[in-house]
């Protein structure tokens, strides 16, 4: 991946940072540049929750080139407080105990290397909510 | 508008073909669909293809194909709409013909994916998901549709081992085709007992991956009585698209742009669920043909299990599907599948499906899904 393609999208993918229409306040993830709801072409910036809970998840065990390293990880379809729904990666858990329903919470986690000398790939990932 | 007719088609074996190219590929299907015309050549070439710039190196295809067939039309270009590339091409020739633009068209799909090396195969098949927000955190295709299908197992408390019961139809309906990649009947264990792939999507429940190409030419309705033996008239066709996200829509419980298409479809034909004979459906998955039946109106939702068993979806019952094994058996030429299935239907409107044959097929339904359901094209074409 180029280092501008990457660079450019680090306000989502490290901080959650996305945009809500100025109209009529419908959040938008990611980014549009028009809002499906109303329209507009007006929008504000706007941080999503780091907290929510896991709609539905799969084991990836046959992973597309650059994760052969990886497997089995698990990706994860997650739906954050504010109702936004988000697809990342959950971490920090065995991929058998991981349950649809569960709470999970944002954490920054390392995605993937380019090879020996390509950037280091990082992004917000989830994983189960520590109370 | 004008009435179009499918006026010849083509279609080569699905399978692995190690010893021919994209162009011969498709060389060997449009032009065995031009010589069942009377057509000395065509005004455009519209053709379906998803990986050729990916995995042969290739892009320009339309010139390129036209130039193999040794015609040189108004205009040959290629339609990218990942899976659903040969239905989008489709809808595209169909509009062409409609029109009055051009009078006949060439279109079709083709597909070579056994031309990629190493998991760039599996890479650019994902490319129909976005590639910033889904693909960037390590989802293939495949664990797109296995988050689809545990949601379905989660909401309909409907076993995994159900889903097997699809892949044995498929199987054993694409066991009569001659043109199938694996034309043998299997048994519920092969499913469930095969590699896992994406939690809980087994090998078995996956179409293969295989190189085909089919073609079929289309003219207006009033000239396929002069230039053709056997045609069948195109009296639906609409495309209907969802976002690309898959985590960005209404819900994951049904594919709302297979719902869309398929009934703005079905009013262009003046035709309800019930009418339909034979369906070819887009199975690239078990999940994905289960949400098929139910987003086409064949299938009470959660209920395809019992449905199966019953026998809804074989010759006799609800609507006959996938006669020719559908993705999962005949196979899965991603830009190519949505011109199999239409071909397919072909024959078995015009009565030359073989041991295929649906007795007295008179309406019949392709449905093409592109992505995970972010595009997809439903046309319905009648016998005349």
């Amino acid at each position: 991946m180029s280092v501008p393609r990457y660079w450019r999208e680090i306000p989502r993918r490290s901080r959650l940072e996305t945009v809500r229409c100025s109209e009529c306040g419908t959040v938008a993830y990611p980014p549009r540049g028009r809002c499906g709801k109303c329209g507009s072409n007006k929008f504000e910036n706007y941080k999503l929750p780091e907290k929510g809970e896991l709609v539905t998840f799969t084991i990836v065990r046959n992973p597309p080139k650059g994760f052969e390293k990886m497997p089995p990880y698990v990706v994860g379809i997650v739906k954050l407080e504010d109702g936004t729904i988000i697809t990342s990666q959950i971490t920090d858990v065995e991929p058998e105990d991981v349950k649809i329903g569960m709470k999970v919470e944002a954490v920054f986690r390392k995605v993937v290397e380019d090879g020996d000398s390509g950037i280091i790939q990082y992004a917000i990932k989830f994983r189960p909510l520590i109370k | 508008m004008r009435k179009v007719a499918i006026a010849g088609i083509g279609m080569t074996k699905v399978d692995k073909h190690w010893k021919r190219s994209l162009r011969e590929l498709f060389g060997e299907a449009g032009a065995a669909a031009l010589s069942q015309t009377g057509f000395p050549t065509v005004d455009a070439l519209i053709v379906g293809n998803m990986c050729a710039s990916d995995l042969s190196d290739q892009n320009n295809i339309g010139a390129l194909l036209a130039d193999y067939l040794g015609f040189m039309p108004n205009t040959a270009y290629r339609v990218e709409a990942a899976c659903a590339s040969g239905g989008a091409a489709f809808l595209a020739a169909y509009t062409a013909v409609a029109s009055g633009m051009y009078d006949v068209v060439m279109t079709g799909g083709v597909e070579k994916l056994t031309d990629g090396v190493g998991g760039n195969t599996t890479l650019s098949l994902g490319k129909a998901a976005d590639a910033e927000y889904e693909l960037f955190y390590g989802s293939s295709f495949v664990s797109l549709n296995a988050m689809i299908m545990r949601h379905y197992m989660n909401h309909y408390n409907v076993p995994r081992d159900a889903f097997a019961d699809f892949s044995v139809l498929m199987h054993k309906n694409g066991a009569r085709n001659p043109l199938a990649q694996l034309p043998f009947e299997i048994k519920r264990e092969t499913v469930l007992e095969s590699d896992m792939i994406s939690d809980p999507i087994t090998l078995f429940d996956c179409a293969p991956v295989g190189d085909g190409a089919a073609a079929l030419i289309l003219c207006p309705l009033e000239d396929a009585k002069k230039y053709s033996d056997n045609f069948v008239e195109v009296a639906g066709i609409s495309g209907a698209t969802d976002t690309i996200n898959i985590a960005s829509r209404e819900g994951l419980l049904s594919f709302k742009s297979t719902i869309v298409a398929a009934d703005r479809a079905y009013k262009m034909a003046h035709i309800s669920p019930a009418d339909v004979d034979v369906a070819e459906i887009h199975d690239t998955f078990t999940i994905t043909g289960v949400l098929s039946l139910e987003d086409l109106g064949f299938c009470e939702r959660g209920k395809f299990h019992k449905m199966i068993a019953n026998g809804a979806f074989e010759t006799g019952g609800v609507v006959t599907v996938n006669p020719s094994g559908g993705l999962k058996s005949r196979g899965h030429p991603v830009g190519a599948t949505g011109a199999y299935q239409i071909a397919e239907l072909f024959l078995q409107l015009t009565g030359r499906a073989g041991k295929m044959q649906v007795p007295d097929a008179s309406i019949g339904v392709a449905q093409n899904i592109g992505g995970s359901g972010s595009s997809t094209y439903v046309t319905v074409l009648r016998r005349v």
